[in-house]
């Protein structure tokens, strides 16, 4: 290996992949996938074949412009909760009580607002304040006393779905009447702020990522060859373009009685979330820790990381996310009622994360992996819907697909392990 | 680190110890597991300690790191009695321990395990570049040639590799004192050898090194002072250049040997 190095760079050789060129890219991100380090290749190809698959059987209905900002409103929920839980498997725990925490978290604004009149400010805090305070309990029971976090949500599963009886009252239902909360998932942005979001994405990307490889460049770091950059950054833009583009178009039945065009809110809520958790995750302290004490909590507990802390804190934000997404589910259900959050809504969600590339072992994952693993759960929902399944397959054909994922986690570990990538 | 590191040899390292423990006692309950332990580590030396398995090596090293404290005796570090309570306080002194285990992350690259929770940061987030050149400055003071990348993640790293990194890390703080347990036990000769290297290395440029092994042709290979614990007591602590192999041996499994006066 010492042969291989050049005389400005005694200790460390040049990156093998820092080549200039398509090939050498290409040749690098081969090895690196068949290192086991797949990331959420096997999700994006699944999102692919299965929209291939579904326009095919129904080309007019599953493609047209109303379906796909339907499954953006009905993936939504499924998806922030995905968001959250990436922070508890990262550490190698389970939360099982995310969708009721969820549910009740909107119980409790649904009787905040509607009960006491209160305003939707008022009414969000209120939700969000019950999912710190579900999360800091799960999170005392799991860090401190050490309970196993499967027990612990289990019990918690099972607990708030009482809580939320008690709350709603047995068969009733908490109407959501205000209109704020509501357009969340009703309304969609004008078609112009759509354009100047995706715009603003697009060039803060390029400009935050030109700058830093820039930067490294100079300090002679490691950097990503400036083609790779391109390609990531023109990647980005065509599918921005082509999103933002599609939902643009008129999709009302009947536009002269109401005209129905833009990105949904609920689409800037998942990447206003997808934003500020994957910079925490990422350049954060924290972050680094949440990863070191899911790859090794005793060299964490060694390197002086605080790692009941880290855990208490992942195990809050899971569950304040959780209360997000409860907040999405009631907005499109314009009410709560005690099955809100139940049904298939935690399952789904961990298995959005895990079809995403977020490992159940722990210390692998982003939260990126959430918004691509539930895409690809909401297109299976949606899909077997419009060719009139019956639930039974649909559930079928999902468990199906999440044994898929957990099988390319557990053989991609398998293979990272021979090669060391791990 | 290197500059700082050379000036630190420039002390000679026949003066004062960099450690002096006199008189260390340590029980658990009713065991008695050092008892009247004396060592003394001067900078810029190895000091091999050896001693049979249940001798105390691991008590008597915990007890420097501030796992758990001495019940009794002197703890002198660079000619100041110190308490250590807590591996906070030994590593404000700048003694660091490399574990058998070596607890590095295997998910984390290099860089990332080299500043596990003390992440340099810029305006509140981390500092990649600094900490990316601080960890290559290290490793190039170190003459560490063995690495492909500092990005690569631990996981892909040799056992040697693994040791580097390690070691790399306890030298990464203005650390004074590095304790290495048993660095070599899972190696093969060749990466047996470059470690070693690496652990003279950090001698010359100034360090105290405590090296547990009980190989006795790495001992022999890279120390200059040899201690020997035999049944919690300091039986010898000796000039490596005046015992022989057997002698020491000797030591180990029987607590004497005829050279015993050499330790006076």
């Amino acid at each position: 290996m010492t042969a291989t190095k050049k005389p400005e760079s005694p200790a460390v050789a040049p990156e093998p992949w820092q080549a200039q060129n398509l090939g050498g890219i290409w040749r690098s991100y081969v090895a690196k996938v068949r290192g086991g380090d797949v990331g959420a290749l096997p999700a994006v190809l699944g999102l692919l074949v299965l929209v291939i698959v579904f326009s095919i059987l129904r080309p007019d209905t599953f493609t047209s412009e109303l379906n796909f900002a339907n499954l953006i409103n009905q993936s939504a929920a499924v998806t922030v909760i995905a968001m959250g839980l990436v922070f508890v498997l990262l550490l190698g725990e389970i939360d099982l009580s995310a969708g009721f925490t969820g549910g009740t978290a909107a119980a409790v604004m649904g009787v905040v607002m509607t009960n006491h009149d209160q305003g939707w400010f008022i009414s969000v805090l209120a939700c969000i304040a019950t999912g710190v305070v579900i999360g800091t309990c799960i999170g005392l029971l799991v860090a401190r006393l050490g309970i196993p976090s499967f027990v612990v949500t289990l019990a918690a599963y099972l607990g708030l779905q009482g809580v939320m009886l008690e709350i709603i009252g047995e068969g009733g239902t908490i109407p959501f009447e205000n209109e704020s909360i509501r357009a969340i998932t009703d309304k969609n942005l004008p078609v112009w702020l759509g354009w100047t979001l995706a715009a603003a994405l697009v060039l803060g990307y390029a400009a935050v990522t030109y700058l830093r490889n820039a930067r490294r460049r100079r300090a002679g770091l490691q950097h990503e060859p400036t083609l790779l950059w391109a390609i990531k950054t023109g990647s980005l833009a065509v599918i921005a373009v082509l999103f933002v583009g599609y939902l643009s178009r008129e999709r009302s039945l009947n536009p002269a009685f109401k005209s129905l065009k833009g990105v949904p809110n609920s689409m800037v809520v998942i990447l206003g979330l997808l934003l500020v958790l994957s910079f925490l995750l990422g350049r954060s302290a924290w972050g680094r820790h949440v990863y070191a004490v899911g790859g090794n909590a005793e060299a964490a507990r060694r390197a002086g990381i605080n790692v009941m802390w880290v855990k208490l804190s992942c195990f809050i934000l899971c569950s304040s996310v959780a209360a997000i997404g409860g907040l999405l589910l009631a907005a499109r259900n314009h009410s709560v009622s005690p099955q809100t959050g139940g049904n298939e809504t935690l399952l789904y969600a961990v298995g959005a994360a895990v079809i995403g590339g977020t490992s159940l072992f722990g210390g692998k994952g982003r939260v990126v992996d959430a918004v691509i693993g539930g895409t690809v759960v909401a297109v299976i929902a949606n899909g077997m819907g419009l060719l009139n399944q019956e639930p039974g397959v649909v559930y079928i054909v999902t468990g199906l697909v999440l044994l898929v994922a957990a099988s390319v986690d557990a053989i991609s570990r398998r293979r990272a392990a021979a090669s060391g990538r791990a | 680190m290197t500059a700082t590191a050379s000036e630190r040899a420039a002390a000679p390292s026949s003066g004062e110890p960099l450690l002096r423990l006199r008189g260390i006692q340590k029980s658990f309950g009713a065991v008695h597991v050092l008892r009247g332990i004396d060592l003394d580590v001067k900078a810029g030396e190895v000091t091999a300690l050896v001693g049979d398995n249940g001798a105390g090596k691991s008590t008597l090293i915990k007890g420097i790191a501030g796992i758990h404290s001495f019940d009794e005796g002197e703890y002198v570090f660079d000619g100041r009695p110190v308490t250590v309570h807590n591996p906070k306080d030994a590593s404000g002194l700048g003694i660091e321990v490399v574990y058998q285990d070596l607890a590095l992350c295997d998910n984390l690259d290099v860089v990332h395990n080299m500043f596990l929770g003390r992440e340099l940061r810029h305006r509140g987030l981390l500092d990649e570049d600094a900490m990316e050149k601080r960890a290559r400055e290290t490793l190039n003071g170190l003459s560490v040639r063995t690495l492909q990348s500092v990005r690569t993640k631990v996981a892909s790293l040799s056992g040697g590799q693994r040791q580097t990194v390690a070691i790399a890390r306890s030298v990464l703080w203005n650390s004074r004192l590095v304790i290495l347990d048993e660095p070599t036990a899972a190696l093969g000769v060749a990466q047996t050898e470059q470690v070693l290297l690496l652990v003279r290395r950090l001698a010359d440029s100034g360090l105290g090194v405590i090296l547990i092994s009980h190989n006795l042709n790495d001992v022999f290979q890279v120390a200059d002072d040899i201690a020997v614990l035999y049944l919690g007591q300091m039986v010898a602590q000796v000039r490596k250049d005046d015992v022989t192999s057997n002698q020491v041996v000797q030591l180990i499994t029987t607590g004497s040997t005829g050279a015993e006066g050499a330790s006076a």
